[in-house]
């Protein structure tokens, strides 16, 4: 992907070379001809078009920005209940993801979403500890971080 | 136009100072450090996060002023706070301080008890 940009930027240089114009808004023009070249040559690139992955990075933070959102909105119904009747556990978590920064990212994802706080990651990287606010329903809760968090930071990573 | 915006800033200092008063009655009420952890970890991360962005938003149409920094405190700590939330439950449970008595079961109790007798054999 460093390759892919770092060649539009070569080509963008190119452009002003070619137009013999040293200006922002020719770069902006050679940056958006590159673009377009390194699109049609997509295939002969070991990784996928770099803009994918960039709009698959937007959507992840989305994806943050809601969790954050749903998760003090779940605290504060959690907080202003008149009895505490929560009852809190610590479960396992088996990820597939195996680069640091993927578990680092998944853990941070964890803590914000509704309910969960990641304690400790077992040694080997396999198995993240979560503490939960209210251990009802593992098995869902487990499939759910799998489904949305764990799929959209392999979408980034692919 | 300007009534839009006066309400958004209104409402976004409002919101944060209302989580972070919430953050506060839930460290007090909640019983244990972990779910304590959960209340100031979470609703504070939102609430300053959301006056930030009300002052930022105030300076921004009443006074012309764009300042980045309010922008780059905004992502540290969108950055951060989850990372010392996840350090202070660490370093309480590796010090040995019990759940609340109502805790219902305790996954990583058993691996460290796993790794014991694979380190003793």
């Amino acid at each position: 992907m460093a390759f892919q940009i770092l060649l539009n930027i070569f080509l963008a240089f190119l452009w002003m070379f070619i137009k013999v114009s040293a200006d922002p808004i020719s770069f902006i023009k050679g940056y958006l001809f590159g673009l377009l070249i390194i699109f049609v040559l997509r295939r002969f690139f070991k990784s996928r078009f770099y803009l994918f992955r960039i709009w698959s990075f937007v959507k992840l933070t989305l994806i943050f920005f809601r969790e954050l959102i749903l998760s003090n909105i779940a605290i504060v119904k959690i907080v202003l209940k008149p009895k505490l009747d929560m009852s809190p556990g610590i479960f396992a978590l088996e990820t597939d993801l195996t680069e640091d920064w993927q578990i680092t990212l998944l853990s941070s994802l964890i803590t914000l979403t509704p309910g969960t706080l990641v304690i400790s990651v077992s040694d080997d990287n396999k198995i993240l500890f979560v503490h939960a606010m209210d251990i009802g329903e593992i098995e869902t809760e487990i499939s759910n971080i799998k489904n949305t968090f764990e799929r959209a930071i392999l979408e980034v990573s692919r | 136009m300007s009534v839009i915006v006066n309400f958004l800033i209104g409402f976004f200092v409002l919101a944060g100072a209302f989580l972070c008063l919430i953050a506060t009655f839930g460290v007090i009420r909640l019983p244990d450090v972990y779910t304590r952890n959960h209340a100031a970890s979470k609703a504070t991360t939102l609430g300053v996060m959301s006056i930030l962005l009300g002052t930022f938003l105030y300076f921004y149409a009443f006074l012309d002023h764009f300042n980045s920094r309010l922008i780059l405190g905004f992502v540290f700590i969108f950055m951060t706070s989850p990372v010392s939330g996840h350090l202070i439950n660490r370093a309480a449970y590796n010090s040995g301080i019990k759940l609340w008595d109502r805790s219902v079961r305790d996954d990583l109790k058993e691996y460290n008890e796993q790794v014991l007798k694979k380190d003793k054999l």
